[in-house]
């Protein structure tokens, strides 16, 4: 396959924001959240409407999201495969930016997933709906339990349910240091994670990310124009995206996720190593997601992750910063997360997180400045990853 | 991930609703007719010699056109399992706890399914315990393969 490398630094995002509020809000619809992390967003970037020329969403049609925007774009795109698709958006807009498409990519996200007044049922026409759905495998929190099943069969039930608790309580740590995150004044002890209720067995409440009602939106562009922007560029490197089934019973192995090829070539595109990351962000749908997507980036083998994140490796105060908005655990989680990734790491990569700031990796004296950014989507299904930096 | 699914949702009626039949498509119909029978067929591929699941005309293996059915013997192994606690739909409220699982058919075919006969307690599911499939009728003309721990 060939390769796309974006080494050379000609592809930034200038914007990014959240809805003005996020947690349960039942005053505000999916679109309104859309339109208030644009409007944020652009803002935030020194860029007007008016500019914006490429819309990237996923979830809604980009018809019904730049019409209700009041955008007319010349490019568009839909890609929705889960969660993971606004990750997989930047890198579809740096190729369309890349191309000549469009020179100002916006891309939307915005879901009131816990407040909707209406929720969208399943095509009975797919074969989730035919062969899963009448056995009640409706929705992540039963999918996701069975894959965590087979993985603590193959590799140990007790170290698992430990990686479970550790990712959970380090998770919810850099929630308590983030003023945005539902769960900013909420600690959460090993005790509290244990006692807690089943969702679905292996699965407690903590191990199950919030519904909220949110948006967020990122704004991509070119160097020259990102020159002109209000914040200093954070530079698209490399990005890549797969999938490999779509319902759960059809996943080639439980245990294995599809990041084992989207991050090494996100990285080979990037030019960069597992040792040069100062900063990783990765879908928290659940506390098993974390594992699995650790495993398959390459930051450890298949079955090492309990060992990885042993004592509490990833919390504030750590040495592998992971997930430090608060994450799909702890932060937000309207329904489809994969966007908030990229807002943390380019908080973080410009140096805007204050209490929870992560630290340039060779030289603590400076801030973080390359991350790596990966979405999970659908059934363990998709994953778009995508490495982000500073100068 | 798509929508999440929430149980119990408000502004449901108070009555839980009953689940949902499956609605046979064409490529299913002669496997939704073989259950209804208490028969579980599978597709089979004539060129790779692959059996499985869902139906296809098409190998989703080796492309192949060149696929019949066959009748599985219902036995096979737990795959895996979760004990659903909070109902992922309203139609399921009344059902939980209750065990999902993947079964790994004789010959490799995995498919969807729930666990019976069982207790919904971790200690008494294993991964890779012999199950072997029993019918639940839903309805005149749908009836569901389900697996119990095999006699």
């Amino acid at each position: 396959m060939a390769t796309t490398s974006f080494r050379q630094r000609e592809i930034a995002i200038v914007g990014i924001a959240e809805s003005d509020e996020m947690g349960t809000v039942p005053n505000k619809s999916s679109l309104q959240h859309h339109a208030e992390a644009a409007h944020n967003a652009l803002e935030d970037a020194g860029l007007s409407k008016r500019e914006v020329n490429g819309l990237f969403t996923a979830g809604f049609s980009t018809l019904a999201t730049a019409e209700y925007l009041g955008i007319q774009p010349g490019f568009t795109d839909n890609t929705s495969v889960g969660g993971s698709s606004f990750v997989i958006h930047v890198a579809h807009a740096a190729a369309a930016i890349r191309a000549g498409y469009c020179d100002v990519a916006l891309i939307t996200h915005g879901q009131a997933g816990r407040s909707t007044r209406a929720r969208v049922p399943t095509d009975p026409n797919l074969p989730q709906a035919q062969y899963e759905a009448p056995y009640g495998l409706i929705g992540p929190p039963v999918n996701y339990a069975m894959a965590c099943t087979r993985y603590m069969h193959d590799y140990g039930e007790d170290r698992t349910r430990q990686a479970m608790a550790e990712i959970a309580v380090a998770t919810r740590k850099w929630a308590n240091l983030n003023p945005k995150a539902v769960m900013y004044k909420t600690p959460m002890s090993f005790d509290d994670y244990h006692s807690s209720r089943w969702v679905a067995w292996p699965f407690h409440l903590p191990d199950c990310c919030l519904v909220t009602d949110s948006g967020a939106a990122v704004v991509v562009t070119t160097a020259e124009r990102a020159a002109a922007c209000r914040k200093k560029p954070v530079w698209v490197l490399g990005a890549a995206e797969g999938h490999d089934h779509n319902i759960i019973s059809m996943m080639p192995s439980l245990t294995s996720l599809i990041a084992r090829e989207t991050g090494p070539r996100a990285m080979a595109r990037a030019g960069v190593t597992h040792n040069d990351i100062d900063l990783t962000m990765v879908y928290d749908s659940f506390t098993y997601t974390v594992m699995l997507t650790l495993e398959g980036l390459g930051f450890c083998g298949p079955g090492e992750a309990p060992d990885f994140v042993a004592n509490q490796r990833t919390a504030p105060g750590g040495d592998f910063p992971l997930n430090t908005s608060g994450g799909g655990l702890s932060y937000t989680h309207p329904g489809m997360y994969g966007i908030f990734l990229l807002v943390e790491a380019v908080r973080q990569l410009r140096g805007e997180c204050g209490d929870r700031q992560v630290k340039h990796k060779r030289d603590p004296g400076q801030n973080a400045k390359l991350a790596l950014v990966n979405g999970t989507g659908g059934s363990l299904s998709s994953t778009g990853t995508a490495v982000l930096a500073v100068d | 991930m798509t929508q999440p699914s929430r149980s119990a949702s408000s502004g449901q009626a108070q009555q839980t609703p009953s689940i949902p039949p499956p609605v046979p498509q064409p490529e299913s119909d002669f496997y939704w007719e073989k259950c209804k029978a208490h028969e579980l067929w599978l597709r089979h591929c004539k060129a790779c010699n692959k059996t499985y699941f869902y139906p296809r005309d098409i190998c989703p293996d080796c492309f192949s056109r060149d696929t019949d059915w066959v009748k599985s013997s219902g036995r096979g192994s737990l795959h895996t399992f979760a004990i659903v606690h909070r109902a992922p739909a309203p139609a399921f409220a009344n059902k939980v706890p209750y065990v999902a699982a993947i079964v790994e058919l004789e010959g490799g075919a995995r498919m969807p399914t729930n666990l019976v006969g069982v207790e919904p307690d971790p200690s008494a599911i294993k991964c890779g315990m012999a199950v072997e499939v029993v019918f639940e009728d839903m309805n005149e003309n749908i009836s569901l393969p389900k697996f119990r721990p095999a006699s």
